[in-house]
């Protein structure tokens, strides 16, 4: 059996994943291309006879290399393993889309094209002559909806017979003068007798567009000294003739001409039958005043949503995982193997899963907003605020969502086309404070302000996280980020009802996605620190408590005392112990002692760890939670307000929990980043909390 | 002129754009192309973004990279 390898292209919002679907029964493989953190989808199944690979290639204008996804596109597109591209067009918007088409048909491939979205076109009047169309590109052109799953044999027939074919030449005509170079460079190859496998057309308009890929590989060869002259001539040629000297400005008026030519010779178009409903909605959705508005009460409610409903099944996760770690201790006995299968491994998974609620609930939002168009407009709405501080209009998804929680968070900075502006935002999410972080202010906060006050002080907090965030963003914008912005030009599709299959594809994806990648980082980590905190043993040390409890028996105060004592001795003394004296040194410029330092470094493992870590070190047990009085009491007596200001500032912008961190470090493409989060979260941290330590000795002492 | 200095609910015709070749292949896959129509949508109130049509693309754009599209209405 034959198999046909595709490489699926098209521009942004055509249809692309739908039309995948309409295939019907297919195998789907999600990766990542090479070297990058694009999404890399590859479709296999059999019809006809054939077997099908499709490479579901990243939505693209134009064939450039500016964005990552466009230069995935592009590289693909010139060495990758395929046999046909087949190119998806929007039908409503073909003029636009053909001028993709242009650049496809330039490369010299066999190309199938497929008319999508026919219904929509049909409804608002636009008529396609695909007869006409395929005579003029000299390619098949196959009327298509993948919505309603019409014209998928076709398409399918048509693919087949491009493919079983011998390969077709060029067949584009452009303008006179430009052809007459064309044909200039590629007479003077002929008589050469120049071997190469590109086609000569192909060859020459590269050259003519300067293509720098093309010039490295005849700067090496022979034939380049008598090639050189003959292209200045026709450099001169077309300066002279288009009154420009950008050569590639003249090969896209050229293009572009091809498609407008096309489209008026194919497609007929009723305006009468133009409903304007996407205006209509405009006038509301991107209104001057009510806009900015009616964007941030949904994101309230996307928030709302995701946090709120999203902390139900979280108590369900929660709880299960919980009497899952009962249940294998009591099952297992009080030994070393219960312990690591029961507090190492069950509690990693658990701690895995945690996070799924949340993720799938906000990147349902996600995908509605996107799948509506209502992400661009928001974009749009935002990008003169977010622009000033070196960020990108659709930065506000995954800052929105770090308040949350910085897991889905990181996550949502793909909506972020863009690598310079994904990164930038991916450094400063952690800034906003996530839900795991309340409980250590709600502590703090309760043990030193008075209680009218820690409301309003509770949300400084977090508007100063905030406002340090994107105070950070202009500071990395000016250093580690400089550079030219990149054009915000954006396109603002049209507004569409979303379909369950699209919003049920793009969910599920992420939340495999998660599983398998951040999960067994996650698991591997949590066991690696349920193990510094449980090792070593000091079995003297517990017989020694143990017949002192004997002693006492009776007096439940005091086994709970002398309980205490030993936990805090362990914990003291564990290697994570040991690593937060070692670091004392570190942390005593910010008025900090041990315990807190320890505090802070199991809070690498969670945020939520911090409290119930402070309850064991300051002798209360591990059962405290915020809103103990006698843990604020004891923070009172042992820790000054300076150093519990500090103690906030670093806890609110040091690095964030092992989960986190992990995506974080998948989603900014590798270790690299993770360690300069390290070091820049650290350093921000530590500067910060010692000028508010301080600034607050000076004013208090 | 230049395109940012088209009012809300205008049309004029691009004459000339003099964005750097990143920006201006950007416009060109748009359809932000010498001789084309573009009609101004929306402003945003704080006057720096700008929505904008040309045929049935509708796009955002910052005013600054409008200020690289001279047009004549």
């Amino acid at each position: 059996m034959k198999t046909i390898k595709i490489a699926l292209v098209g521009q942004p919002n055509v249809g692309k994943s739908h039309l995948i679907n309409a295939f019907g029964h297919t195998r789907l493989k999600v990766g990542n291309f090479s070297g990058v953190t694009v999404e890399k989808k590859t479709i296999r199944f059999t019809r006809d006879k054939y077997n099908f690979e499709v490479t579901d290639l990243p939505g693209s204008y134009s064939l450039t290399d500016y964005t990552i996804e466009e230069r995935v596109t592009k590289n693909f597109l010139d060495d990758g393993d395929y046999d046909l591209i087949l190119n998806v067009v929007d039908s409503t918007n073909i003029e636009r889309n053909l001028y993709l088409t242009m650049e496809l048909l330039a490369l010299d491939k066999k190309v199938v094209v497929a008319l999508n979205m026919q219904d929509e076109a049909f409804n608002e009047g636009v008529i396609i002559d695909d007869k006409q169309l395929s005579k003029l590109l000299g390619i098949r052109c196959v009327p298509t909806s993948a919505l309603k799953k019409t014209g998928i044999d076709g398409l399918m027939d048509a693919i087949t017979q491009t493919f079983d074919t011998a390969k077709k030449t060029c067949h584009l005509q452009y303008s006179d003068p430009y052809e007459e170079e064309i044909v200039k460079i590629t007479s003077f190859f002929t008589e050469k007798n120049y071997q190469t496998d590109i086609d000569l057309k192909t060859l020459a308009i590269k050259l003519l567009r300067e293509d720098t890929q093309i010039y490295k590989k005849f700067r090496d060869e022979a034939i380049w000294t008598e090639l050189q002259p003959l292209l200045n001539e026709s450099y001169e040629h077309l300066y002279i003739h288009y009154k420009t000297k950008d050569l590639d400005g003249i090969y896209h008026d050229e293009k572009n001409a091809l498609a407008k030519g096309a489209v008026k010779e194919s497609v007929k178009f009723d305006h009468a039958k133009e409903t304007g409903l996407t205006d209509k909605i405009d006038m509301v959705l991107t209104n001057q005043y009510a806009g900015l508005p009616i964007f941030l009460f949904l994101m309230w409610g996307l928030f709302q949503i995701t946090f709120e409903w999203g902390s139900i099944p979280m108590d369900w996760i929660d709880a299960f995982f919980g009497a899952m770690i009962d249940g294998t201790k009591s099952f297992l006995g009080d030994t070393e193997l219960a312990s690591v299968i029961a507090d190492g491994a069950i509690a990693g998974v658990g701690a895995v899963i945690l996070f799924l609620p949340n993720i799938i609930i906000l990147f349902t939002g996600i995908a509605l907003l996107e799948a509506t168009g209502y992400m661009s407009r928001a974009a749009f709405l935002l990008d003169g605020f977010f622009h000033r501080f070196g960020l990108h209009g659709k930065s506000f998804v995954p800052l929105v969502s770090g308040f949350g929680c910085s897991v889905p968070a990181y996550m949502a900075a793909r909506v972020l086309k863009n690598d310079r502006d994904r990164l930038l935002t991916l450094y400063i999410t952690g800034f906003m404070s996530c839900g795991a972080k309340l409980p250590v202010y709600v502590l703090i906060i309760g043990a030193f302000a008075a209680p009218e006050h820690a409301g309003n002080i509770l949300f400084g907090v977090y508007i100063f996280g905030a406002f340090l965030g994107l105070v950070a963003a202009k500071a990395l914008k000016m250093t580690a980020f400089r550079g030219d912005d990149e054009p915000f030009v954006m396109e603002m599709p049209k507004y569409r009802l979303p379909t369950f299959g699209m919003v049920y594809h793009a969910v599920s994806q992420k939340a495999l996605m998660y599983l398998k990648k951040a999960g067994t980082f996650i698991l591997a980590a949590s066991v690696l620190i349920w193990f510094a905190s449980n090792y070593p043993k000091y079995p003297e040390m517990v017989a020694e408590f143990e017949t002192k409890i004997e002693q006492v028996s009776g007096d439940e105060e005091k086994v709970r005392a002398l309980n205490n004592e030993l936990s805090l001795y362990n914990l003291e003394n564990s290697y994570l112990g040991q690593v937060g004296h070692a670091s004392q040194p570190f942390f005593e410029p910010l008025g900090f002692d041990w315990r807190m330092a320890v505090a802070l470094e199991t809070g690498l493992a969670a945020k939520e760890v911090v409290v119930a870590t402070m309850g064991v070190l300051y002798g209360l047990g591990d059962e405290e939670d915020e809103e103990s009085s006698s843990l604020a009491e004891k923070l009172r007596a042992n820790v000054t307000l300076p150093s519990a200001i500090a103690f906030i500032i670093f806890a609110m912008i040091y690095f964030p929990c092992l989960a986190a961190s992990m995506v974080f470090r998948r989603e900014a493409g590798g270790w690299k980043h993770w360690i300069y989060l390290f070091i820049f979260t650290t350093a921000a941290a530590w500067v910060l909390a010692f000028i508010a330590f301080t600034i607050a000795s000076a004013l208090f002492s | 002129m230049t395109l940012n200095s088209l009012q809300k609910g205008k049309s004029a015709t691009i004459t000339t754009i003099t964005a750097e070749k990143e920006l201006k292949n950007r416009f060109n896959s748009f359809g932000v192309v010498k001789g084309a129509t573009v009609h101004v949508e929306q402003y945003t109130l704080a006057k720096q973004t700008m929505e904008i049509r040309i045929n049935k693309t509708r796009m955002a754009l910052r005013v600054s990279e409008a200020e690289k599209v001279e047009i004549s209405q």
